[in-house]
């Protein structure tokens, strides 16, 4: 259920504070930010995007968590099948 | 693009697999469900599996709104669409699912006005353009859809809209999860939590789950490195006898989920006594209708509609198929009354349920399809 | 609440009842496989938009309506052109309808289509293109001067071409019957040059510029999704590029095809189903353009089955792909072109996909068109 995509807002529509126009990967969409107001989102946030609404602002340093395991258990894994690949020569 | 790329790295998929495959025990079988049908369209669409161990299986649960829609609903929605004064609209989704008297597709052929849209404010756009036609928005979708639909009849009423209402089916995930633990065969290890509604509700709603009924659930994100970081994640709970709610789609989902978004919820819909979910039965307290103060925005009171239900054929054995119960081969109409080009049942429905899954896809061993795609 | 049952259902239901329940999962497999190869049935009664998609369910009209009542040797291939010989020339003979709305958009109109469409049916049969025909259907009330505008496209289009129009025909029906302008336009080609035979494992797949933006453009275009961008379409005639390609590598190249409704993944199917060959393609190879690909992950589709009106897949021998590649990309309507997989012998009839994630899936036909979806 519930297809959401990230976008980066490019403005917030001057006329109309509760729209913001929102980049995805070069198109852009005017998306209704009503329910993240709490949130103060301004150009140059990331938001996930479902049906025409932002549903919540993208947390970069959470993001960047994530990624900073994922690269761990990468560089542990390389790591292993190098020293693998040593013992295989010797 | 960016917060999508970076989790569909082949590399950091295979190392993980690795540190997934140590986590289990060669000797037990893990059966986690995805309860998120999004959750289950990622699975498939990156070939998710062929990163996990044979000894854990992932069962699709009933998160599809679209699946779980009963075929009663959707007659009614063509009875209103059918009328003459009226111009029907959803999501694309919803135009392929069968209901007692065929689809929305079959519904447009005949002649009803019925239009697809992006988001529920684009069917507020077409009932300001035609003031003549009473304009019908078939509002589907769990906690994560509910909010916009709010916000849209937030803004027809500021509007003074006369021509616009909603044709409410959203129903709420928690009920659906408690069916599914209460079923007496049901044997999980887990659950993979829907994240798009946990950006809503939070992860609260949950605990229950950890607390009362001792099974792990972490909240996962949508590209499928965060699908196996969140078997990672449940394996890691119950090598280490947790069980826990976790959240790791925490860029996107807040502990204590969207204050507003539950707050237009509740302005404008309530609880119904109980609503049906093809494949699982009536679930109380499992779905949202229009409140009162909206009564001028609700298509059931503005519309006199049949409101029968329609069973699924005796036969149909989703419900056991939907808990994992059954393996799809097992039901008893699968592949001849009951195809891709024909569901019956809810499995076969979205190409991503579980029967139209294997049907597709069940004929081949992984062997098979490992020698295909060897270099 | 009344209860009813859902006719078509029980229907189905009934008429499989003599098979009984399966005992096992391999006869499970069976009576699949049998169906697939079975004849299909048009089961609707009345046409609906999917019919038209160039998906599972145009085969089956096609199979059970047209090719039913047609059927001959010329025909049954069902290929973009029938091929025979006259009086020791080899001719290539196709035809094929435009409607498209909006008429005109970025990078075109239904004009230029019309020409190009027909023009690329006939090149990538392995013919020179030398004549076409064109049938106006003109609704009541449509602007002389769009349809000189759509006129003059299509001559422009012919003369880059390097073919005439060489006879036509006009209807005008009454205002409402029709979206303004209707095309359909039939051409002839000559075959110079045989191509290399039956697709067999061991060739190489490769398609000719990114994919999917003709379909994207259209569906924005029409401004329902109120996404703005800066794609447009990518049609154009490819029968300097053919030639390109015919010049450099001869009897290398086995099969040609425009990718157009259904995109590659159908046109891939075809290849897969005609041959009796598993295609094995590489999702990173596959050439997309970034705004393509957000706007699909906007709305939920795969660029896969989105339609191209200038892109070719081309199956060449494995000892030529290096030289297709090259010849392609020295073109100008080539340069984005790339090797997106092979041909491999089993699994006979499908389409596998590698994922970027490292895992693999079936790519399979879609019943009808790809809709934007929520879930």
């Amino acid at each position: 259920m519930c297809l959401g995509i990230p976008g980066e807002i490019v403005e917030i529509l001057p006329d109309q504070p509760d729209l913001a126009k929102v980049d995805v990967s070069g198109v852009r969409r005017a998306i209704n930010i009503g329910l993240i107001t709490d949130d103060e989102p301004r150009p140059g946030d990331w938001i996930l995007i479902h049906v025409g609404f932002a549903l919540s602002k993208i947390d970069e340093a959470e993001a960047k968590a994530t990624l900073d395991f994922l690269e761990g258990v990468g560089q542990a894994y390389a790591d292993e099948m190098e020293a693998l690949r040593e013992s295989g020569i010797e | 693009m960016r917060f999508v790329d970076e989790y569909r790295d082949a590399d950091r998929a295979r190392a993980l697999a690795a540190a997934i495959a140590r986590l289990c025990d060669p000797g037990r079988e893990y059966k986690f469900m995805e309860v998120c049908g999004g959750h289950t369209h990622t699975i498939y669409k990156h070939g998710l599996a062929d990163h996990l161990p044979e000894n854990v299986t992932l069962v699709h649960g009933p998160g599809c709104p679209v699946c779980v829609i009963p075929m009663g609903r959707v007659d009614d929605a063509i009875h209103i669409a059918e009328r003459d004064d009226v111009i029907m609209t959803s999501f694309g989704d919803m135009m392929r699912v069968p209901g007692g008297r065929g689809s929305f597709f079959d519904s447009k052929a005949h002649g009803a006005d019925i239009r697809m849209v992006y988001s529920p404010l684009d069917a507020l756009k077409i009932a300001r353009q035609n003031p003549d036609k009473k304009v019908v928005f078939l509002a589907i979708g769990f906690e994560t859809t509910a909010p916009s639909t709010a916000m849209t009849m937030l803004r027809a009423k500021a509007e003074g809209l006369g021509n616009f209402s909603v044709f409410c089916n959203h129903v709420t995930i928690i009920p659906a999860i408690k069916a599914i633990l209460d079923s007496p065969d049901l044997r999980l290890d887990g659950f993979i939590g829907p994240g798009h509604v946990s950006t809503v509700i939070g992860c609260r709603p949950y605990e229950f789950i950890a607390r009362e009924y001792g099974k792990p659930l972490v909240v996962a994100g949508f590209e499928p490195l965060d699908i196996l970081r969140s078997i990672h994640l449940l394996l890691t709970q119950l090598a280490e006898g947790r069980s826990e709610v976790e959240n790791q789609y925490g860029r996107v989902v807040p502990w204590e989920g969207n204050p507003r978004a539950l707050r237009v919820i509740a302005e404008t819909m309530e609880p119904r006594p109980y609503f049906e979910w093809r494949g699982l039965g009536f679930i109380s307290h499992s779905a949202l209708r229009v409140r009162d103060a909206y009564a001028g925005f609700d298509a059931e009171r503005i519309f006199d509609i049949p409101g029968g239900r329609v069973a699924d054929p005796k036969a149909c054995q989703c419900g056991e198929v939907l808990k994992g119960v059954l393996k799809p081969w097992e039901c008893k109409v699968f592949g001849t009354a009951c195809t891709p080009e024909t569901p019956i049942g809810t499995c076969m429905v979205s190409s991503e349920g579980a029967c139209a899954a294997y049907y597709n896809f069940g004929r081949f061993t992984r062997d098979r399809v490992r020698e295909a795609t060897r270099d | 609440m009344t209860e009813r049952s859902a006719e078509w259902a029980e229907a189905a239901v009934r008429e499989h009842a003599h098979l009984g329940a399966a005992d096992r999962e391999e006869q499970v497999l069976e009576r699949i496989e049998r169906a697939r190869r079975g004849r299909t049935r048009l089961r609707e009664d009345a046409i609906t938009l999917a019919h038209g998609s160039g998906g599972k369910a145009t085969h089956t009209l096609i199979e059970a309506v047209f090719l039913d009542a047609f059927r001959n040797p010329l025909l049954e291939p069902l290929d973009d052109g029938a091929r025979f010989g006259v009086d020791g020339a080899s001719l290539v003979f196709t035809t094929d309808s435009y409607v498209v709305s909006p008429l005109f958009f970025p990078g075109g109109d239904i004009g230029d289509l019309a020409v190009n469409g027909t023009v690329n049916d006939l090149a990538v049969s392995g013919a020179e293109p030398l004549h076409l025909s064109a049938g106006f259907i003109l609704e009541e009330g449509f602007a002389v001067a769009d349809l000189r505008r759509v006129v003059a496209s299509m001559r422009a289009a012919a003369e880059t071409a390097g073919v005439r129009i060489v006879t036509g025909d006009t209807k005008v029906v009454q205002r409402g019957k029709a979206d303004g302008c209707y095309i359909s336009t039939a051409g002839i080609g000559v075959v110079r040059r045989p191509l290399g035979g039956e697709v067999r494992p061991g060739d190489a797949v490769l398609v000719s510029g990114p994919i999917g933006e003709h379909g994207v453009t259209i569906m924005l275009a029409r401004g329902e999704l109120d996404i703005e961008s800066d794609l447009a379409s990518d049609t154009a005639p490819l029968n300097g590029l053919v030639t390109a390609l015919l010049d450099a590598c001869g009897d290398g190249v086995r099969r040609m095809r425009d990718a157009t409704r259904g995109g590659v993944a159908t046109v891939l199917n075809e290849v897969a189903g005609d041959a009796g060959v598993a295609v094995v393609v590489d999702e990173d190879a596959i050439p997309v353009r970034p705004d393509v690909r957000g706007a699909c992950e906007l709305l939920g589709i795969d660029p896969l089955y989105v339609a191209c009106e200038g892109r070719m897949v081309a199956i060449v021998s494995g000892d030529s792909a290096g030289d297709a590649l090259a010849a392609l990309r020295s073109h100008p309507l080539g340069e984005g072109a790339a090797i997106v997989g092979r041909i491999k012998a089993d699994p006979p009839g499908l389409v596998l996909l590698r994922t970027a994630f490292g895992g693999t899936r079936i790519v399979d036909l879609l019943v009808g068109d790809p809709l934007p979806r929520i879930c």
